[in-house]
């Protein structure tokens, strides 16, 4: 190539070091600061949605002791909560934040390859989280439709938040998408062309296939919420008819006609179900280095691992309409998406198997991101069960739009993706800060939030299969069991404990930035890249004055013969630290 | 791809092969970094594009009311004559026209000609600025004669001055929005950029994309003009 740009060079000279506070920690195009910035902002945004599902959750424990929201306020608080933590918390955190951190670091790259473009990727994204902060205080408060923000009703007079709040919603989701293209194709673009020497494709560590793949997901998915998001916002202001058709609501006829509302479900789920393992790959990533980081082992079928993510991403794709088995649909398409769904499952139990055959005989430290690694198997297993009886129809039909389904896809895309985050920020907070997290403190806030969960969603199993229907501000009226109004408090309660948990984790994020023990360069002596950088934390341009060189895969622990339990991927074969060959395929 | 950082790899055959041979070099593509990223966003667009066209299928199909006939929406009278589709044949001949010059004007930017690429690319630009010109003709011509709006109109069922403002209006913003990255670019030729860089490359992303926006252009023309 005729010349190599900032993210490929070995000179050191061609490095500007940003000097100022400004250009260092607030106009900066270094990946580590950005993702530093996309994580605090996700996660306080998120903070919003955990507030609001506990007031949520206080209405329904204690319908008559709290006058906290109506019930309109009910419907703000739920679309809310669900927006945000599916798209602001956890597609901005693990792809904005863990991506931007960890691609170039675990990839031996100085930067992303278009690190400009990194930096408006946050500041756009800081915008769409602002507007979507503001639908909170126009008139009429945020939309209140559901987070699949469904038409007609999401644009009708009745549904709160019908004239302002929805617009807000959708502008912001539509800044969302811009932002979210910049960063990912900067992503891509890294991983594909901008790794170090002898880092190949099948060396690089799952963590990355993960986050790569999901990025590509999301590139390919987002379009559908923006046409959508670009035609509903249309409907709401010019007054067009597309997914609006003739109807009478609260006693009068708008001027819609002729539109299909079953059009903008096809799109938007044609969005949300790659959506979800936009969500979920980078954790299965994530999670296969932290099992085999704290057990010692290398990943059982790292091969197999890698073309199992691939292969739920292409699926991925194919079976959005088991969202819509309800809507009125063709059985023989209710049988296709029934049929391509449980073929999903193949490949995510292929996963379930090599990280449990990862554990197998390894020397399994339980360290606080290991427990939570390990919480994130239990919690998955569980949420990918009840999502077999879900993708079947004739199960589904029954339990649409009960209990049972909040409690499948919270267990399967919110605690799972979120103990994996919890797991990565306990695991990676010492690359970053340079100081360990308080243990106590961490194996606290894991039990309080692994157990809590657990008190949380099993009961509203129960609820679903009793046909509790969810979205509902109060069930005064309706003749349930006894049992049902209990369990509502007592999961209430339990909400409460775990909410609360979560002050621990950001103490102890606080506190450890003082207070913590210094954690030296490697302190999980693990192999890939990110923990050899000559500096902790990493300075501008991650690796001095030459880049590294990768020999071996990323998982080389425990290799029989070696002078040390781990071998990091740039070090050479060598008397102490023999060849291996490369990937899991000969073991 | 140095063989001393690749060890005890034994060569392998078929499809495990071919992977193994993509996966292995440090690059995925031997192309540079500008032009992967552009190829991936325009499959990204693709996406985008598709999804316009295909819930303008759908509403198109749903919808009960007639369809408006294009060939008499779409008529310029010359004279007397009412001619169907004229004006927009004349649009598309100017689009297609204008990829060619792009064409042209990446191939005089790998010979390193500084003057006969930047005045190709303006050309190419001014091709582009002249169809988006028509195109604020043409809608100018259906909103203040025809009666066609958003919302509705005489012409056929509401959904169809909708869809065709919603989609023809996003592929026009792509092509104002290429015509100013095309005089960005053309400036940096004529200024030398390229040449103290040392590659014409950016030139040949900037067609990628404009050569994009022209097939997207294609397909609109024949589901929205001979449908």
């Amino acid at each position: 190539m005729a010349y190599v740009a900032m993210a490929d060079r070995d000179d050191p000279h061609a490095l500007h070091d940003p000097q100022s506070f400004v250009t260092k920690y607030i106009w900066s195009q270094d990946h580590k600061v950005i993702a530093i910035q996309y994580g605090v902002t996700a996660i306080a945004i998120g903070l919003v949605a955990l507030v609001l599902s506990l007031v949520m959750r206080l209405q329904l424990g204690f319908p008559h002791a709290f006058s906290l929201i109506a019930p309109t306020d009910y419907y703000q608080a739920i679309t809310m909560h669900g927006m945000i933590m599916v798209i602001y918390l956890l597609t901005a955190l693990f792809l904005g934040g863990f991506g931007n951190y960890l691609i170039p670091l675990m990839c031996g790259s100085r930067d992303m390859v278009f690190p400009y473009l990194n930096m408006v990727s946050y500041w756009v994204y800081l915008l769409a989280v602002i507007v979507l902060v503001i639908g909170f205080f126009v008139p009429g408060g945020p939309t209140g439709a559901g987070w699949t923000l469904y038409p007609p009703q999401a644009v009708s007079k009745g549904t709160p938040g019908a004239t302002w709040g929805i617009v807000c919603m959708l502008i912001s989701l539509g800044i969302f998408i811009v932002a979210f293209t910049m960063g990912g194709l900067n992503y891509v673009t890294t991983v594909l062309q901008a790794r170090c020497r002898g880092m190949t494709l099948m060396r690089m560590p799952l963590s990355v296939w993960g986050i790569f793949t999901a990025t590509i997901l999301g590139l390919l998915a987002f379009p559908a919420l923006l046409v959508s998001a670009v035609m509903m916002t249309l409907d709401s202001t010019v007054g067009t008819s597309f997914f609006m058709p003739a109807m009478v609501s609260m006693g009068h006829s708008p001027t819609h006609s002729g539109g299909s509302p079953l059009l903008f479900q096809h799109l938007f789920w044609f969005f949300g179900h790659p959506e979800v393992y936009i969500v979920a790959l980078p954790a299965f990533g994530i999670v296969s280095d932290l099992l085999s980081t704290h057990a010692r082992r290398h990943i059982f079928g790292y091969r197999m691992m890698v073309w199992a993510i691939l292969a739920i991403g292409c699926l991925s794709f194919v079976v959005w309409a088991h969202h819509m088995y309800v809507s009125g649909m063709n059985p023989y398409f209710g049988f296709f998406f029934a049929t391509t769904t449980l073929i999903i499952a193949v490949p995510t139990a292929l996963k379930v198997y090599n990280w449990v055959l990862t554990l197998w005989r390894g020397d399994i430290h339980l360290t606080v991101p290991m427990l939570f690694a390990i919480g994130f198997i239990f919690t998955f297993i569980h949420g990918g069960l009840t999502g077999l009886f879900l993708g079947n129809v004739t199960v589904d039909v029954p339990l649409s739009a009960t209990y049972f389904v909040v409690a499948h896809f919270h267990m399967v895309m919110g605690v799972s993706p979120i103990l994996v985050v919890f797991g990565a920020v306990y695991h990676w907070y010492p690359k970053i800060t340079g100081k360990m997290m308080n243990d106590f403190l961490g194996r606290l806030h894991f039990w309080i939030t692994f157990l809590g969960v657990y008190a949380i969603y099993l009961p509203m199993h129960y609820l679903g299969i009793l046909g509790v229907p969810r979205r509902y501000y109060a069930y005064t009226t309706t003749d349930f069991p006894q049992s049902v109004q209990e369990l509502n408090r007592a999961i209430t309660i339990s909400a409460l404990i775990v909410g609360a948990a979560q002050l621990i984790l950001l103490y102890n994020l606080v506190y450890s930035l003082f207070r913590g023990k210094p954690s030296g360069p490697n302190p999980w002596r693990a192999t890939t890249l990110e923990w050899q950088t000559p500096d902790t934390p990493p300075h501008h341009g991650n690796w001095g004055p030459k880049l590294p060189v990768v020999y071996r895969w990323a998982y080389d622990y425990s290799v029989p013969g070696a002078s040390d339990d781990f071998i990091p991927q740039n070090v050479p074969p060598g008397p102490t630290a023999p060849a291996t060959h490369g990937h899991g395929s000969d073991t | 791809m140095a063989t001393d950082v690749m060890t005890a790899q034994a060569p392998a055959e078929g499809l495990h092969g071919v992977a193994t041979d993509f996966a292995a070099d440090k690059q995925a593509f031997p192309v540079p970094w500008g032009k992967v990223m552009m190829w991936i966003f325009l499959l990204s667009d693709t996406f985008i594009f598709s999804c316009f066209l295909t819930g303008y299928m759908n509403v198109r199909i749903s919808t009960t009311a007639k369809w408006a006939n294009p060939s008499a929406v779409f008529s310029l009278a010359i004279g007397q004559t009412e001619v169907p589709l004229l004006l927009i044949a004349i649009m598309t001949m100017v689009l297609i026209t204008s990829s060619g010059t792009m064409a042209m004007a990446v191939n005089f930017g790998y010979r390193r000609n500084r003057s006969v690429t930047t005045a190709l690319m303006l050309v190419t630009a001014g091709l582009g600025a002249c169809f988006v010109g028509m195109q604020a003709f043409e809608w100018s011509k259906l909103i203040l004669i025809e009666g066609v709006r958003p919302w509705g109109s005489a012409l056929g069922p509401p959904q169809f001055g909708a869809v065709f403002f919603m989609v023809t209006g996003f592929h026009g913003l792509h092509v104002s929005a290429g015509v100013v990255y095309l005089c960005v670019v053309a400036m940096r030729v004529w200024n030398g950029f390229y040449d103290r860089k040392g590659t014409y490359e950016t030139v040949e992303v900037v067609g990628l994309y404009w050569h994009f926006v022209d097939l997207v252009w294609v397909f609109i023309f024949a589901l929205f003009y001979l449908w």
